[in-house]
C-alpha cells in the first residue's frame, strides 16, 4: 500500500491516521478536512469553548510537536468517490487516487426546515458554528433551544450560566428517554426545571417567526415564545451523500463490519458516518459518541492494512458523557434493551445517580450522575461481560 | 519519601489517591507492578485513581484520556500533557513514594485554582 487517503480530518480522521502511523504504515498519507482548521475537540464547543473559559487553542487535538508526515488538504469537500479507479474526487476539481481509503466525513447538525437566512438562528457542530453563537450569546437575552438532547441540553446549561433567560422545547413527550429511556431522562432533564430553566415537552414547533431576525418560536399548540437567539439541536445526519453512486453500501451512514470494512475493498469507515456491525447487539448501529471516534479506527487501520484479514473483537460498549449545570453525566451500553433500571446508589432527588440497566438479570447499561469512580467500575464490568 | 499503604492492603488491579497537594495516585496493576503517578488527568479536574486500570495504562473516569504508568505518556486524547511519575520503592511490605521535584502539568482549572486565582 503505497497511499492512504483518509477523509475527514476531525477526531475519528486524525485518530485513523494516527492509528497508520502507529501500525507501521510509511507510505503516502493524505488527509482532506472540509473545514479549513486543523483538528479540533468538538465536546468544549458547547460547554467550556462556548462559556468562554477555554479558548480555540485550547481545542486542538494534535500535541505540540505532532508530525503525522501528513499531506493535509484542509478546506476540501471530497464530492466524490470512484470506486474503480480508487480516487476520492474534490470540490476544487483536484483528485487523490489512493491504494486504501478511510471514510471519516462525520455528520452534519439537522436544520429547521424554512430556519435558513434567519439571523439569530444556529446549529452547533463546528468551531464556525460556536464561534457565531458564542458571539451572539455574549449579548444576553432570550434562548430558545429546540432539542432537549445533549447538545441542546448542554446549550442550555452553558447559556442558563452566562445569565441568559432559557427555553428548551422538546417534542417527545420526555427528553433524552432514546439514549436514557424514559426514567432516566426525566430525572436527568429535570436538571432544566432545577435551574429554572422552561422545559416544554410533548410540544412540536411549527416554525419560526420574524422578518431578517427571528423574534418567535410558534409551536404546533398554538403558543408563540419569544425569542432573541434560537438554536436548533435536532440531532445529526451522516455525511455520506458524496458517497452515493460509488456503490458503497449506504443505510443511514456507510455499511461497516464489525471490523469497519465497507463493501468495497480498500476501504474503511470509521466515526460518525459509520454503522458499524455490532455483535453485542446483532444489528449495525451508528454511534455518534467521541469514544467511538477515537477507538474504533485502530481496528479499522487494522483491517485495511491487513487486507480485511484481521479477527474483529467485540468493541467496548459505547460510553458518552455530558455536562449540564455542573452535573457529569456519564453513560455507557444500550438502554433500549433493558427491562429494569434499578438506582443502585445515591437518589434522584438529589441528582447523584449510579442506576443499573438490566435484561433479564444482566446489566447492559449503567447511568451515573457524579459518580466517576462507581461508573467506571461498572462500566468495566459491562465491557467485561459479552 | 511518603508511605501510602501496606501492599497487602492494595488489591492487583486497584488504585490508593494520596491526599496531599498535588494529590498522587498509586497503582497496583494485574501484572504486580506498583507504579505512582499525579491523580489529576492533565485534560481535565479528574482523580485517575478513579479511572478504568488495563494493564500499565489508566484511563481517565470522565474523558477516556489514556497514560502510561510507566512513563506518565499520554496514550489517548483528550489530554495533551503527560503525567508526572514518582518513584516508588516498597520496603518491609509498605509502598512509599518519592515525589517527583518535577512541575506537575496540571489542567487550566485547577492550576488556577492552586496559584490563587478564580477556578
Amino acid at each position: 500500500m503505497r497511499t492512504v487517503a483518509v477523509v475527514g480530518a476531525s477526531l475519528a480522521g486524525l485518530s485513523a491516521a494516527r492509528s497508520l502511523r502507529k501500525q507501521g504504515y510509511d507510505g503516502r498519507l493524505v488527509v482532506i478536512g472540509d473545514e479549513l482548521h486543523r483538528p479540533y475537540d468538538r465536546p468544549p464547543l458547547s460547554k467550556e469553548f462556548l462559556s468562554g473559559v477555554l479558548g480555540e487553542s485550547d481545542l486542538a487535538l494534535e500535541t505540540d510537536g505532532e508530525d503525522l508526515r501528513a499531506e493535509w488538504l484542509l478546506g476540501t469537500r471530497a464530492v466524490g468517490l470512484d470506486a474503480r479507479e480508487r480516487t476520492v474526487r474534490l470540490a476544487d476539481g483536484g483528485s487523490v487516487r489512493a491504494d486504501g481509503i478511510v471514510i471519516a466525513t462525520g455528520a452534519a447538525a439537522r436544520q429547521l426546515p424554512g430556519s435558513e437566512g434567519l439571523a439569530g438562528v444556529h446549529v452547533l457542530r463546528t468551531l464556525d458554528d460556536a464561534r457565531a453563537l458564542r458571539d451572539e450569546l455574549a449579548g444576553g437575552g432570550r434562548l430558545v433551544v429546540i432539542g432537549g438532547g445533549f447538545i441542546g441540553a448542554e446549550v442550555a446549561s452553558t447559556a442558563f450560566a452566562l445569565g441568559l433567560d432559557v427555553t428548551v422545547v422538546e417534542a417527545a413527550p420526555t427528553p433524552l428517554a432514546g439514549p436514557l429511556g424514559e426514567e432516566m431522562g426525566r430525572i436527568v432533564s429535570a436538571l432544566h426545571t432545577d435551574h429554572g430553566v422552561r422545559l416544554l415537552c410533548g410540544v412540536g414547533v411549527k416554525g419560526l417567526s420574524g422578518e431578517a431576525r427571528v423574534d418567535a418560536v410558534l409551536l404546533e399548540d398554538g403558543r408563540t415564545i419569544p425569542a432573541d437567539i434560537v438554536v436548533v439541536g435536532v440531532g445529526a445526519r451522516p455525511c455520506v451523500e458524496w458517497l452515493e453512486g460509488s456503490g458503497i453500501a449506504l443505510d443511514n451512514g456507510v455499511q461497516c463490519g464489525a471490523d469497519g470494512r465497507t463493501s468495497l475493498a480498500g476501504v474503511v469507515a470509521v466515526g460518525d458516518c459509520a454503522s458499524w456491525y455490532d455483535p453485542r447487539a446483532g444489528h449495525h448501529r451508528r454511534v455518534e459518541h467521541w469514544t467511538g471516534a477515537q477507538e474504533r479506527p485502530a481496528a479499522a487501520v487494522a483491517t485495511l492494512l491487513a487486507g480485511g484479514a484481521v479477527e474483529p473483537g467485540v468493541p467496548r460498549p459505547p460510553y458518552f458523557w455530558s455536562d449540564q449545570y455542573g452535573v457529569k453525566i456519564q453513560f455507557a451500553g444500550h438502554a433500549a434493551g433493558a427491562d429494569s433500571v434499578t438506582i443502585e446508589q445515591g437518589a434522584a432527588d438529589d441528582r447523584d445517580v449510579l442506576a443499573v440497566y438490566r435484561r433479564a438479570g444482566h446489566p447492559v447499561a449503567v447511568l451515573g450522575m457524579n459518580q466517576p469512580r462507581l461508573f467506571t467500575r461498572w462500566r468495566k464490568q459491562l465491557a467485561a461481560t459479552p | 519519601m511518603i508511605p501510602a499503604c501496606r501492599l497487602s492492603d492494595l488489591p492487583r488491579g486497584e488504585a490508593i489517591r494520596l491526599d496531599i497537594d498535588p494529590p498522587v495516585s498509586v497503582f497496583h496493576t494485574d501484572d504486580g507492578e506498583v507504579f505512582a503517578i499525579d491523580d489529576t488527568c492533565t485534560h481535565q479536574d479528574a482523580s485517575l485513581a478513579d479511572g478504568w486500570l488495563e494493564g500499565c495504562e489508566v484511563e481517565c473516569p470522565l474523558h477516556a484520556s489514556k497514560f502510561d504508568l510507566r512513563t506518565g505518556a499520554v496514550d489517548a486524547p483528550p489530554a495533551k500533557l503527560p503525567v508526572r511519575t514518582h518513584e516508588v520503592v516498597v520496603e518491609d511490605g509498605m509502598i512509599y513514594v518519592k515525589v517527583s521535584t518535577d512541575a506537575p502539568n496540571l489542567p487550566p482549572c485547577v492550576a488556577a485554582r492552586l496559584a490563587g486565582g478564580p477556578a
